[in-house]
């Protein structure tokens, strides 16, 4: 990584630190917005053999330019295969999917995550648009990473709905509700810091890393529940200019989601 | 199979698969006629009050818009609809044609929660929800194109989305793993936009499948918009992407633009600024109800929707496509 620049909005850092994450000759399912543009990113800097997985059947496109919706035609441009969403489905249960990216308006401790509602069930305080492929990324993928806004309506101790699985309520939960052995959560990409979870005991999100200019105590005022935080936390590089760069001339010019 | 945990979500529609049979056997006809109708003829004949409906692929990509604003036209009442929609649903919702919904996914996509669900679900309007993921959904037609009442998956578990579903969590005869059934969804009708087809209904698209191939095999009565209809040769020159055979469909509209304000692959790229017209609208039931007037209610069909959006910005969308490729 080059040289480093300071001048970089939430959404900027949150693409460039989910296309680090990415890794080479691996298959991810990617949903609408910030995980396009990271994948997009990844492909250009870092991962030349990411193959991008869309759930109504896209599969390994060039993104020149940025999908609009998961099953437009941007999503298999170019693609090695378009395909249709029992298929994309299907593989990620057969296990060839091993990541998958996901966003909600809660998540807990756990990793769960809620896009139904706010509120009770029916009729709600507020109606969000449901799982979609949501749930099933969540249930399906080998591992998920999560990108959301960091606060504590965000953060919360307990989502209003479960929608999409993480840990559920903790160590061998998923295995005993019946999801597939040796799947589950791996990171969140948040606003302010990347964040994982204790694999070994727990099964709760810890803080790996601050953002530049961030503050441990920071992450833990916007966060709605007890974090792990270990007793060093390193802070991870900015966006380097070539990043930035090429994520603002390239990949989203016409500053849709940047 | 020991049954382990019950989602108490209403089934709203239950599969009876020996009735679909019986359907299947009396009320298609396999005989290779005409089905060739125009919207007004084909919502009018199958879209009926109360019918439990779905359409394909959705809002923004390849999704029935002209056959969409047609059931708006002429205004069924308490459709049960399966929700895996943007636009399409969205249009429906603020016209308050919606008694239920099977929903998995009813929002903008970049633009975000859709303010037209959140009013009707809201303010209990929508009277009847039961949520499932996308693959179930999808699982569900699965079955149903398959002719078997369930089907069992791996994702759901462990969550509050099964609970209001009305999935079952057993324990598998063969292995002992605990898998959800999904029970299939058998559609009175539903309506999916091709980019060809012949008079008869044999239909292929171009480009990702979304789920065309489940969707159409799992409704009792499919009307197709098309964008093209050919010849049969056109047809039997490539059999295999034919993805719809014709004895599935009971109606064939032609309707070019049908996805308006939605793409068609390889043929025509999203209309921006006419889908932000309609999120902007829909923000409120006033302005919402306005769009409608003017896109929907004031015009008497499809063509004369195109004329309004007119022959330059059509034109405008052919290139973008184009240049895309």
């Amino acid at each position: 990584m080059s040289t480093a620049t300071t001048e970089y909005s939430a959404n900027e850092i949150m693409v460039c630190i989910a296309a680090r994450l990415m890794k080479d000759g691996t298959t991810a399912f990617i949903g609408t917005g910030i995980p396009m543009l990271a994948a997009s990113l990844a492909q250009r800097l870092y991962t030349p053999n990411l193959i991008t997985v869309f759930e109504f059947g896209g599969v390994g496109p060039i993104m020149e330019e940025l999908p609009m919706a998961v099953g437009e035609s941007r999503s298999f441009h170019r693609g090695l295969a378009a395909s249709g969403i029992c298929d994309t489905m299907e593989t990620a249960q057969r296990g060839f999917i091993d990541y998958g990216f996901l966003g909600g308006a809660q998540i807990d401790a756990y990793g769960n995550l809620n896009t139904t509602v706010i509120g009770k069930y029916y009729p709600p305080k507020v109606r969000l648009p449901g799982s979609g492929g949501g749930n099933d990324v969540g249930s399906l993928c080998w591992q998920t990473i999560a990108i959301m806004r960091h606060d504590v309506r965000r953060f919360v101790p307990k989502c209003d709905f479960l929608t999409t699985p993480g840990y559920l309520d903790g160590p061998g939960a998923r295995e005993a509700a019946g999801l597939p052995r040796g799947s589950g959560p791996l990171n969140v990409v948040s606003t302010l810091a990347l964040l994982g979870y204790d694999r070994q005991h727990t099964y709760r999100m810890t803080l790996e890393a601050v953002y530049p200019g961030v503050s441990v105590e920071q992450v833990v005022q916007n966060t709605g529940f007890e974090l792990i935080i270990p007793e060093q936390v390193p802070t991870l590089d900015p966006p380097t200019a070539e990043e930035l760069h090429t994520l603002r001339q390239e990949i989203d010019p016409d500053r849709l989601y940047i | 199979m020991k049954l382990i945990e019950e989602g108490r979500g209403e089934l709203i529609q239950p599969p009876d698969v020996e009735a679909f049979r019986e359907w299947n056997r009396t009320q298609k006809t396999r005989r290779l006629v005409d089905k060739v109708m125009d919207e007004h003829e084909a919502v009018r004949r199958f879209v009926t009050d109360g019918c439990y409906i779905g359409t394909e692929l959705y809002g923004t990509v390849r999704a029935p818009m002209s056959l969409a604003r047609e059931v708006v036209r002429q205004k069924p009442k308490n459709l049960r609809v399966s929700g895996q929609g943007v636009l399409e649903l969205d249009l429906w919702l603020a016209a308050g044609l919606v008694e239920a919904l099977d929903i998995t996914y009813i929002g903008l996509e970049v633009y975000g929660v859709s303010s037209a669900l959140r009013r009707e679900v809201e303010s209990g309007r929508v009277k009847r929800v039961t949520d499932w993921s996308n693959a179930a959904l999808s699982w569900r037609l699965k079955a149903a194109s398959m002719g078997v009442p369930f089907l069992p998956i791996r994702s759901m578990m462990g969550t509050d989305t099964l609970k209001v579903s009305a999935a079952k969590v057993v324990e598998d005869p063969f292995t002992g793993i605990k898998v959800c059934l999904v029970p299939a969804m058998i559609l009175d009708v539903s309506l999916i936009h091709v980019h060809r087809c012949d008079k008869y209904g044999n239909a292929q698209v171009d480009g990702i499948s979304g789920f065309a191939f489940e969707i159409a095999r799992a409704s009792k009565r499919l009307i197709l918009s098309t964008e093209e209809i050919v010849d049969t040769e056109v047809i039997r020159q490539q059999p295999d992407r034919t993805i719809i055979p014709y004895y599935l469909v009971d109606a064939v509209v032609h309707a070019p633009f049908g996805s308006h304000p939605g793409e068609m692959v390889y043929d025509y790229a999203r209309d921006e600024q006419e889908i932000r017209a309609w999120i902007k609208a829909s923000e409120t039931a006033e302005a919402a109800q306005n769009y409608l007037q003017k896109f929907v209610y004031d015009l008497p069909d499809h063509q004369a929707y195109l004329e309004m959006i007119g022959e330059a910005r059509l034109a405008e969308l052919r290139r973008k496509a184009e240049s895309h490729r």
